[in-house]
């Protein structure tokens, strides 16, 4: 059993068990007020799910890509929780766990993973099906790209949420196989800054 | 049980502009004040860079947070509460404080209770440090709170039930100032102790830079607030009509006649203020307090007034999770419950609120 936390597009938490599936999830799809409900939604996930902070196995966050803004919260509240917690961190690329909800009710296949940059860009993985342990193959991606420059592809979600209670059970999944999970945000973009020099003020 | 024992420990972090800071305190005593800086990687921009800033918070927050607890000694079981600056500061760079709070008030259970970080700066004053002997605060007092993020001046009688806006900055901060002159002359950043070190083998009188909103007919509406745009204007020009004739630029008459000017408003207004509300009694905090020449004008003209001075070690002096936490402690033991969880940061939080989000 464990938490898991995503804010790369709304703001999402679940407990999720490998066994027992989800055991609870709320979601705010709003993509500005991630600082204001990360904490009612985990209060409340815990409350629900029955589970006790001790009784969880590991915290997983999805580490991107999203607005940068708003996927931090997200990622420092489930980096402290997990050190509260004494509990090991997992990172999930976001994508991911929108690839894996569509493999696993049913799809096949190719498919592109999109969500909103900002910006007039937009955020792309690309996918070709399930792996032996269960996890979605990423064959490119994730980048960052204007609308016309996404690759095509015969089957697309533009995804405007990412749930955590799937992005919590494809980290089941990983932490089984025992995979590298690096919990490092994927910005994908520089900081946005410009270096002027001093301008003259006299004429 | 100790009367020291007896008082609450709380842990306090702080994230509002570029210092991630996680200070353990009992009480009024520091058992622990952790600050990871990101100065370094904003030296090349001249100023803070807000995203910057913020990336560097979410990588520091869990070691600091770390050290923290292993310095101070304790766990998490033995805390009593938490606190986290809610603003004033950079929204994006507050937003991964109050996101790590939430996730520890979740996992722990503790009370959080989300704070001022100005009222942290006037707090920092009541804390006992190692080798910084425990004082007994008296109010009212006038506070200066200088750093490269805000410039305000306060009328404290009580830290966590009354604290007044007197005045501040109208355009930029006093440090963000010493930033931008430190740039145009060719010094490095942070700017503060650059023109502070060049400044000394300069002539403070040499050249009469403007003070900004000290004229009577700014007086009239802006009596306890400040301006530093137009200083910094004024040593532009003046350096590139220098430049403009051919002649070389006295870098340290520049720096020390500039450094004079700015020294010169805040202290003016800070015992004035004083002066004009009867409280003999001034506070400075923020990190320009670092700067020597604030410090030495401070203390003659305070001796001067017959006020006393006060002024906070700079380890608590500049942003630190230590005062957030002295905030902290002191609404856990005046009885006030914590935030409400759905507290959010606010970039511009009055500093008439001690603590957001009080049920
Ligand atoms: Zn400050």
């Amino acid at each position: 059993m464990l938490l898991a936390i995503d804010s790369s597009a709304g703001t999402s938490v679940a407990v999720v068990d490998a066994d027992y599936g989800v055991l609870a999830e709320r979601t705010v799809t709003d993509g500005m007020s991630h600082a204001e409900v990360i904490g009612d939604l985990l209060r409340d996930v815990l409350a629900e799910s029955g589970a006790s902070v001790s009784a969880l196995a590991a915290v997983a966050i999805g580490v991107g890509p999203g607005p940068f803004t708003g996927l931090r919260v997200g990622m420092a509240a489930g980096r402290a929780f997990a050190i509260a917690a004494g509990k090991p961190l997992l990172g999930v690329v976001s994508h991911d766990a929108i690839a894996l909800e569509h493999y696993a009710s049913g799809g096949w296949g190719e498919l592109l993973v999109a969500t909103d940059a900002r910006r007039r860009e937009l955020y792309w993985s690309r996918y070709s099906g399930l792996d032996e342990a269960g996890l979605p193959l990423r064959t490119s991606g994730p980048s960052v790209s204007a609308p016309d420059e996404v690759p095509a592809s015969s089957r697309r979600i533009d995804a405007t949420a990412v749930s955590a209670a799937s992005l919590g059970l494809l980290a089941e999944r990983l932490r089984r196989t025992g995979r590298a999970t690096p919990t490092e945000p994927l910005y994908l973009r520089s900081p946005d800054v410009t270096l002027s020099s001093p301008k003259r003020v006299s004429r | 049980m100790t009367e020291a024992a007896t008082e609450p420990l709380v842990l306090g972090i702080e994230t509002s502009c570029d210092e991630t800071g996680v200070g353990i305190v009992r009480g009024t005593t520091v058992l622990a004040n952790v600050i990871s800086s990101s100065m370094a990687e904003h030296a090349r921009f001249g100023g803070v860079v807000p995203e910057v800033a913020a990336r560097a918070h979410l990588e520091a927050l869990g070691p600091t947070l770390q050290t923290a607890l292993e310095r101070a000694g304790v766990g998490f079981d033995d805390l009593d509460a938490l606190a986290v600056t809610a603003g004033p500061g950079l929204s994006g760079a507050l937003m991964v404080g109050v996101g790590a709070a939430k996730g520890l008030a979740t996992a722990t259970g503790l009370p959080l209770y989300g704070v001022n970080h100005l009222v942290g700066h006037v707090a920092a004053d009541i804390l006992h440090d190692e080798g910084v002997e425990g004082r007994d605060v008296e109010y009212p007092t006038i506070a200066l709170l200088v750093s490269g993020g805000h410039t305000s001046l306060l009328l404290v009688r009580d830290l966590i039930d009354d604290v007044e806006l007197l005045g501040e900055t109208i355009d930029d901060a006093a440090g963000e100032a010493f930033d931008k002159v430190a740039r145009l002359l060719g010094l490095p950043y942070p700017g503060g102790p650059e023109i502070d070190r060049v400044a000394r083998e300069g002539d403070p009188t040499a050249i009469r830079f403007p003070r900004g909103l000290t004229k009577p007919s700014d007086l009239a509406r802006h009596r306890y607030d400040f301006s530093f745009s137009g200083v910094k204007t004024a040593v532009a020009r003046w350096v590139e009509q220098r430049a403009d004739s051919g002649e070389t630029v006295p870098v340290a008459d520049v720096a020390a006649s500039f450094r004079e000017a700015v020294v010169d408003v805040l202290l003016g207004k800070a015992v004035a203020a004083c002066r004009d509300l009867g409280v003999p009694r001034l506070l400075l905090g923020g990190g320009v307090v670092a700067n020597a020449r604030v410090r030495e004008v401070a203390a003659h003209r305070c001796a001067d007034a017959g006020i006393a001075l006060r002024i906070p070690p700079l380890s608590l002096c500049t942003d630190n999770g230590a005062m957030i936490a002295a905030v902290g402690a002191r609404l856990v033991s005046a009885g006030r419950p914590p935030s409400r969880l759905d507290f959010g940061a606010d970039s511009s939080l009055p500093v008439t609120e001690a603590q957001v989000a009080a049920h």
